[in-house]
């Protein structure tokens, strides 16, 4: 465990992506196998199951810490981290040791088939062999969540140069559902063959933002289609099995049951990109509908036939069991919408179609309306371009419309958690309702740190009432409110709920009177609701 | 029901029966000042008293009209028959607690402290009272400090290293207090000390009252990265988020704070490192201060005073948030230095 604490020492110690890459190189050509495997699963976002509650570490550290439950509670918000708390807490350890990784990830697995008294025991017993930075990542092992400020896209390239291959190649093999107890080190990494696992799925193409579009030079070099509010998926068709994966690499199959029946119409060997909506009447339902299912495994019946999903396919990235990612855009396009033309028109899966355009501007026309489309905007897309693996600046771009506003007046404040953790960051947000206030929304972000800093020196100074974390303020400062998209809402007081509402800037040369109202906040409902 | 020795008013922590306040935050006649961080001596006052070796800096961030009267450590004033005498804090150069007695009851108004010996404050004295004010900034079971030695040696491998490799190393530190206690604990056998004028002119003042402190150097417009490029340069948080650090080009930037203690503050000032190290007392400081006191009666001004008169009340003192304008340590624009 010292080396793997000492990768992780290196790695918390810098903010040059340089150093951090030279760090886990390193790491991959020193340590064993069994450690590589564990060290790529865990900062890949995989982990051990879960062996203990965290209800229980919680009152272990307590007890341990000699503090009573309810202080160990209060400094976990402002911690921001539950196995950093336990860590921070507990007295220093009285033994020593240096096992390996994977010999405390056996520890941790092995605690399932234990009762409770026994885990307790070797888990008092791990923590008071293990320094502070070691204790702190056996309680990550345990709690999972392995986010310390590497990315996967980090790890891959110091793998990459560890085993001499390329990254692109490399990230493919390391997609999918794979985890250490199934696989060894030399079959993910080193064996030649990504596709001996059926199930995965290729790398995903990522786009960046764009505002200058005429920077991108000649349209004629590019095509552009809708830009969908949805789930981003890939659909993997091999062996009469089909497979859905979100981006974040979650297998999404069981959830979105409707997308079985395309077995039958796909030809087998079949990988296609593209965006999960809840789909009626030839338009998409808002992201509301759709975010019913994203949490459900087993969807009710009522269910699918309120918020039936398609697919709207946007990309081939196999096609009759081969790779053609390499190929043009263009190709690839017109390859797709071959196939889904096949298809019958009930099929789950639609086309997202081209958008024609001849200038810019005709662009930029068609862009504003994308609200009418249920979309966000435009995505443009370089024709000739490969499929490329990650965020790569270039052949990709989404052009979002611009986001609706409202200017609001903050009347709740509320400490924010880890990172933000001293910091007032997290407010609520009221319109006028006459002479009242109703809140509608919260919002956490698109501040500066320097005026999270002037908010919370303000907070402080002005809170009117604390209800346990949160703080009433007087209603004094306006901020203009960006969001994506507006829906009615019985469940809140103001009879809407906002898509990813944040703040644009803070208004300080607003007047608290000048803030928007509810008739306002109708009127945004009635148009684009 | 007699009045309590001191109580808390909207100016300041008031004693009636010697009519004076500790550390007041609107203008009063008399003010007695535990230390000369900004948030506890502010202007206006008609007449200050501190002890001898906090005067100066207080007169340097004040200016020269005001009038501050000074006491030795230990000396007992008479002030309208309250007895007043100042005791090593611990917390900076000059800072005291100040212990006032009536009738045979003491109190003590802490200010600012910790119980570490930093070798270059007065260490901190326990003083027995009946009642005692402390601050809380850290008053939660997660901070812990880091042994001074192994700081001494965390700070100075992270220089060493940076020198090794041409690169500069910026260190972001308050002017008064931190940064002097750094100065002690880095060894200039590994590159010159580079300073910003605010901690400059801190250095000077403490130095002209017979501190010593190593040899340390201004930057100007001249001292680049390429002049020096194995200095380490010590800056204010304000100064180090500021163009002024640009032109040390790909520096090691680091803070030295309290706050360093928690990872996602760490991460939040986008700092490549973060040393644990504070003028404040930690959980276990906090604690074992106030167990020494005997106080019954324990009034928490600033820092997590919630959750930690909470948790002595639990541990069987008459303790109470009291509410005041100080604000403790913070990463971001010490008042100090707007002086």
């Amino acid at each position: 465990m010292k080396r793997f604490a000492d990768l992780y020492t290196a790695l918390d110690q810098t903010t040059k992506t340089t150093v951090k890459v030279d760090a886990l190189t390193a790491y991959f050509h020193a340590a064993a196998d069994a450690d590589k495997l564990w060290c790529i699963a865990l900062f890949t976002g995989r982990r051990p199951k879960r062996s203990v509650t965290t209800t229980l570490l919680r009152a272990w550290a307590a007890e341990q810490a000699g503090i009573p439950a309810w202080l160990f509670e209060e400094c976990y918000p402002i911690v921001g981290d539950l196995a950093e708390t336990i860590a921070l807490v507990l007295p220093p350890n009285t033994q020593e040791s240096d096992h390996s990784l994977s010999h405390w990830v056996t520890v941790v697995q092995g605690l399932r088939d234990q009762d409770e008294g026994a885990r307790r025991d070797v888990i008092l017993q791990a923590w008071d062999q293990l320094a502070p930075t070691e204790r702190f990542l056996l309680n990550k092992l345990i709690t999972g969540g392995f986010r310390i400020g590497v990315s996967a896209k980090l790890v891959t390239r110091a793998l990459a140069r560890a085993t001499d291959q390329d990254e692109a190649a490399l990230t493919h093999k390391l997609m999918g559902k794979w985890t250490p107890d199934d696989i060894n080190f030399k079959s993910l990494v080193l064996a030649d063959d990504p596709m001996a696992d059926r199930s995965k799925p290729y790398p995903f193409y990522l786009a960046h933002g764009v505002e200058d579009v005429a920077a991108l030079g000649d349209p004629a070099d590019w095509m552009a289609d809708w830009k969908w509010d949805g789930i981003r998926g890939q659909l993997i068709l091999r062996d009469g099995l089909h497979y859905l994966w979100s981006r974040g690499e979650d297998l999404m199959t069981d959830r979105f049951p409707e997308l079985a029946q395309l077995v039958d119409f796909v030809p087998d060997g079949t990988v296609i990109d593209g965006e999960v909506l809840a789909w009626q009447d030839g338009a998409p339902l808002s992201f509301n509908a759709l975010q019913k299912r994203i949490g459900r495994k087993t969807v009710p019946k009522k269910l699918l036939a309120e918020a039936a999903v398609i697919l709207k396919a946007y990309d081939l990235l196999e096609w009759q069991g081969e790779d053609i990612r390499a190929r043009p855009h263009a190709v690839r396009r017109d390859l797709l919408s071959g196939l889904v033309a096949q298809l019958p028109e009930t099929a789950p899966l639609k086309l997202s179609p081209s958008i024609g355009f001849d200038s810019w501007d005709a662009l930029a026309g068609i862009r504003e309306t994308a609200r009418d489309h249920g979309t966000e905007g435009v995505m443009i897309k370089r024709a000739d371009s490969p499929y490329l693996a990650g965020r790569k600046k270039g052949d990709w771009w989404k052009w979002k419309v611009d986001p609706l506003t409202i200017d609001a007046v903050l009347i709740y404040a509320q400490a924010g958690h880890g990172r933000r953790a001293n910091l007032f960051t997290d407010y609520t947000f009221a319109v006028w309702n006459g002479n009242e206030l109703t809140p509608f929304t919260k919002a956490y972000s698109g501040l500066t740190d320097a005026e999270f800093r002037q908010v919370t020196a303000w907070v402080k100074k002005n809170t009117l009432q604390k209800f346990g974390p949160v703080r009433s303020v007087p209603p004094e400062h306006v901020f203009e409110i960006a969001f994506e998209g507006i829906q009615a809402s019985p469940r809140h007081k103001s009879g809407v709920a906002l898509r990813f509402p944040r703040m644009l800037r803070w208004r300080q040369d607003k007047p608290v009177q000048e803030a928007n109202t509810l008739d306002d906040l109708n009127a945004l409902l009635e148009t684009y609701g | 029901m007699m009045q309590p020795l001191l109580t808390f008013t909207e100016r300041g922590i008031y004693c009636a029966q010697g009519d004076f306040y500790i550390d007041p935050w609107k203008p009063v006649a008399r003010a007695l000042i535990t230390h000369g961080h900004a948030d506890h001596a502010r202007r206006g006052m008609e007449s200050y008293l501190a002890t001898q070796a906090a005067a100066p800096v207080m007169q340097h961030r004040l200016g020269p009209d005001e009038r501050i009267e000074t006491v030795k450590y230990g000396e007992t004033i008479n002030m309208g028959g309250v007895q007043v005498s100042y005791h090593p804090a611990g917390h900076v150069t000059g800072s005291a607690q100040i212990r006032v007695e009536y009738g045979g009851e003491v109190w003590v108004a802490s200010g600012d402290y910790k119980t570490v010996d930093d070798g270059l404050s007065e260490p901190f004295e326990p003083v027995k009272c009946h009642a005692f004010i402390t601050e809380s900034t850290f008053g939660l079971p997660v901070f812990k400090w880091t042994n001074q030695d192994v700081l001494r040696a965390q700070i100075n491998d992270w220089w060493a290293k940076n020198a090794a490799e041409g690169r500069v190393s910026i260190l972001s530190a308050y002017a008064l207090g931190k940064a002097q206690r750094l100065l002690r604990a880095l060894d200039g056998e590994i590159g010159p000390i580079l300073t910003h004028g605010a901690i400059e002119a801190t250095n000077a003042v403490l130095r002209g009252q017979g501190i010593a402190l190593p040899d340390t150097m201004l930057v100007t417009a001249e001292t680049t990265a390429k002049t020096h490029p194995t200095a380490l340069v010590l800056a204010t948080p304000s100064g180090m988020a500021s163009p002024w650090a640009k032109k040390f080009g790909a520096a090691s930037t680091a803070f030295a704070s309290g706050w360093m203690a928690l990872r996602g503050v760490r991460r939040r000032r986008g700092a490549d490192r973060g040393f644990i190290m504070s003028d404040h007392a930690d959980w276990t400081g906090l604690n074992d201060a106030i167990a020494a006191t005997g106080a019954e009666r324990v009034f928490v001004t600033h820092g997590y005073t919630d959750v930690f008169a909470r948790y002595l009340s639990e541990q069987g003192y008459d303790a109470r948030v009291v509410e005041t304008d100080y604000t403790g340590e913070s990463l971001d624009a010490p008042a100090e230095e707007a002086s």
